[in-house]
């Protein structure tokens, strides 16, 4: 299944001590800030759906981390890891599950909903597989910016853009994905879909639910698109394999498909009494744990992080997370009166509605 | 905590430019010789804007190559090139969704649908995303895209090709919908539509892409919202939208001969509506008979009806009244489906019905 290293001078190798150490600290954040939704969840200051990311830090991180900060990225609604690696705050996102003003869609959106301007970020979508024509159009955009303008939309230089399209197992039998990944294929769009295949769409494990379940390529393959399936529980590994995959595809403008091979600890979501799977299984993939497996090269092959460093690490990051919730928790409630008739229309006009006039609102806080 | 946005456009719009608009006594006159088809209208509204905007495309099946299912857009490649003008495959949900991103992105897409009907297996990226993307979002993106295309029956194409779809969609907050009668309005209201930052759904009639008018060669915007009053009378209000217009500048020219002068009013756009306009006439005339080609069952014509009864309650001399396609799915039969559609017959004993009754 993993892909190994095919030299022994890993691509990932190169990279200074630094980057790696930024991945240990992003995937822990991510982790922790997890396991507080979790408690805020139990804790009804979240509502709706929830679903949490832990055990799959290892994929957004890796793969955004051989991206650039303007390359365009949406998301599932599994979504608040990607937002966290992407750089949204944690006070933004906590405080957009706790529905509050300063969450990055002023309490809008929720959990699944995730959306950073300023980062790129084209949102978490809720409707499995609705994000696939959305991540090809982005592309499609990047492309038209560059072939038709001929120059950036704000009137920067053209440049050659990847979008990063994420999906999980489950929107592989979505009509939309297949509509996206022809058009795509067809138009050549440098798009890559990123599966993150934790093998369980919801309670239904990957072999009842789609074909060809050990070798998802050969389904993008029958769009003409280059495919590659990578361990997506070894960061190192993922950034071997994935980030001249995600080269290639920005050079030649045209898109990628990843198996990426991963594996979620928690529930579908908050809700979910998992009787589907067995705590043997759910151990042995965390035998193989992401975080633990890249602080223990940090620790030995690299020797670049001590004991005390992670204890530094962990417990900054702890703090980091406690000061997110707080923030959030103490956070004002959306004003009824700005809040629930702005946003709609961007060109508000009269007659829109019977029963209200549409407004501006608050200002995004992230704007 | 932020500030309120005070600007007229939300800034997820991005840099906008309105047109300028101007009173519908200042708009260039009706009346003249450069007659065109509907089809022309569109055609030229889209490569107006075109040449002005190079953030605007055209996407749809057969646009191209094909130079239009309909002819809309013939010609459109030659000028624009193909990857302007855009061929997509028979994958609605696909090519809605890929330029609802794009025009999050900052391009500004027209979607081709061939028919509305088609707009079905799409629902969802328009519905979903291109509608709720700026609230989902607390303003960070909107969607400035336009789709557009055959709205509504008449050909004898049975039941699944047939789709009025104003009344299902016009429920969702986030779009704007017009519903233009004539090839002038055609032009000026599509060219508002590309211009205007939020979602806009277009509905064309197959049936009225060949009606040729006046159209003047200049540029002009009607605004949304403003209805056009396109006769007086004082027995009663006609209300419509879209190609039933006509049907109602018929049924007003029969009941004239009778001595029954009606209002007609053509609302030309759905979301917004121009309720003041109705209200103004109906509490002149009070009585009111709505036509609409969508069924009657949560339709528009029942909400303009609702809104004249929170307006006019005190005025009214009648029910309101309204006249729908029958509420059946659409017969193939030519005989069926003729009963089956808004009609001047129907029209003229509705308003008879309330006038006399």
């Amino acid at each position: 299944m993993a892909k190994t290293a095919i030299s022994s001078k890993r691509l990932s190798d190169q990279l200074p001590n630094q980057v790696l150490i930024d991945w240990l600290r992003s995937m822990q954040l991510i982790r922790e800030f997890e396991s507080r939704t979790m408690q805020a969840y139990q804790q009804a200051k979240i509502g709706g759906f929830c679903h949490v990311y832990t055990g799959q830090e290892a994929c957004a991180v890796g793969t955004l981390a051989c991206v650039n900060d303007d390359d365009p990225v949406v998301l599932a609604y599994r979504d608040h890891g990607h937002a966290l690696a992407r750089k949204m705050t944690p006070e933004a996102c906590m405080a957009e599950m706790f529905g509050k003003t300063t969450g990055c869609a002023k309490g809008k959106g929720g959990s699944m909903h995730m959306f950073d301007r300023p980062h790129w970020l084209f949102g978490g979508h809720g409707i499995v597989g609705a994000q696939t024509p959305l991540g090809t159009g982005l592309a499609f955009a990047a492309k038209y910016e560059r072939e038709v303008l001929g120059q950036g939309l704000d009137g920067s230089e053209a440049k050659k853009k990847v979008s990063l399209c994420y999906l999980g197992d489950g929107a592989l039998n979505q009509g939309a994905f297949h509509e996206a990944q022809n058009l795509a294929g067809l138009f050549s769009l440098p798009v890559i879909y990123i599966v993150e295949n934790n093998g369980y769409s919801m309670g239904t494990a990957i072999q009842r639910g789609t074909t060809m379940p050990d070798d998802l390529c050969l389904k993008a393959a029958g769009y003409g698109i280059d495919a590659i399936q990578i361990d997506g529980m070894d960061i190192r590994n993922l950034y071997d394999h994935f980030k001249p995959f995600a080269d290639a595809c920005r050079a030649e403008q045209k898109p990628g498909f990843v198996d990426l091979k991963t594996y979620r600890y928690q529930g579908h979501s908050l809700s979910d009494p998992q009787k589907y799977r067995t705590k043997d299984e759910v151990d042995q993939w965390k035998e193989r744990d992401s975080i633990a497996a890249l602080l223990h090269h940090l620790m030995t092959e690299r020797a670049c992080v001590s004991e005390e460093d992670w204890k530094n690490m962990t417990g900054d990051i702890r703090q980091q997370v406690r000061e997110a919730v707080d923030l959030a928790d103490k956070a004002p409630d959306p004003d009824v009166a700005t809040e629930l008739y702005s946003d709609v229309y961007a060109n508000p006009q009269k007659g829109l509605s019977p029963s209200c006039d549409y407004n501006h609102g608050l200002k995004n806080p992230l704007l | 905590m932020p500030e309120l946005i005070e600007t007229p456009i939300h800034p997820a719009a991005g840099p906008w430019d309105l047109p300028e608009f101007v009173s519908e006594d200042q708009l260039p006159s009706r009346q003249g010789d450069r007659v065109i088809q509907y089809r022309e209208a569109l055609r030229e509204a889209m490569a107006e804007e075109m040449r002005r905007d190079k953030r605007v495309y055209l996407i749809g099946e057969e646009v191209a190559q094909y130079n239009g299912a309909y002819k809309i857009s013939q010609g459109m490649l030659e000028e624009f090139g193909p990857k302007r003008i855009i061929d997509s495959p028979i994958s609605e949900s696909g090519f809605a969704g890929m330029s609802i991103a794009a025009a999050m992105y900052g391009l500004r897409p027209i979607v081709e649908f061939m028919s509305w009907s088609f707009s079905l297996v799409a629902a969802d990226p328009i519905l979903n995303n291109a509608a709720k993307m700026l609230y989902m979002s607390g303003g960070q993106w909107g969607c400035p895209i336009v789709f557009r295309g055959n709205d509504g029956a008449g050909g004898q194409l049975g039941s699944t090709h047939s789709w009025c779809v104003e009344g299902l969609f016009a429920n969702v907050p986030g779009m704007k919908m017009v519903i233009p009668s004539c090839p002038y309005d055609a032009k000026g209201l599509l060219k508002t539509a590309i211009r205007d930052p939020d979602p806009v759904f277009f509905l064309e009639s197959e049936r009225m892409l060949g009606d040729r008018a006046h159209v003047p060669a200049e540029e002009y915007y009607i605004p949304f919202g403003q209805a056009a009053k396109l006769r007086e009378g004082d027995a009663c209000t006609l209300v419509s939208f879209g190609r039933p217009v006509n049907f109602c500048l018929e049924a007003a020219r029969r009941l004239a001969e009778d001595g029954i002068e009606c209002d007609v009013l053509d609302m030309r756009t759905i979301r917004p509506l121009d309720i003041e306009s109705i209200a103004a006439s109906v509490q002149r005339t009070g009585r009111v008979v709505v036509v609409d080609q969508s069924w009657p069952f949560g339709s528009v014509a029942s909400e303009v009806m609702a809104q004249v009864c929170e307006h006019c309650f005190d005025w009214l001399d009648a029910p309101p009244a309204r006249v729908n396609t029958a509420d059946v799915p659409t017969p193939y039969a030519k005989g069926l489906e003729q009963a089956y559609l808004p009609n001047p017959d129907r029209i003229v004993a509705a308003v008879e019905n309330i006038v006399q009754g």
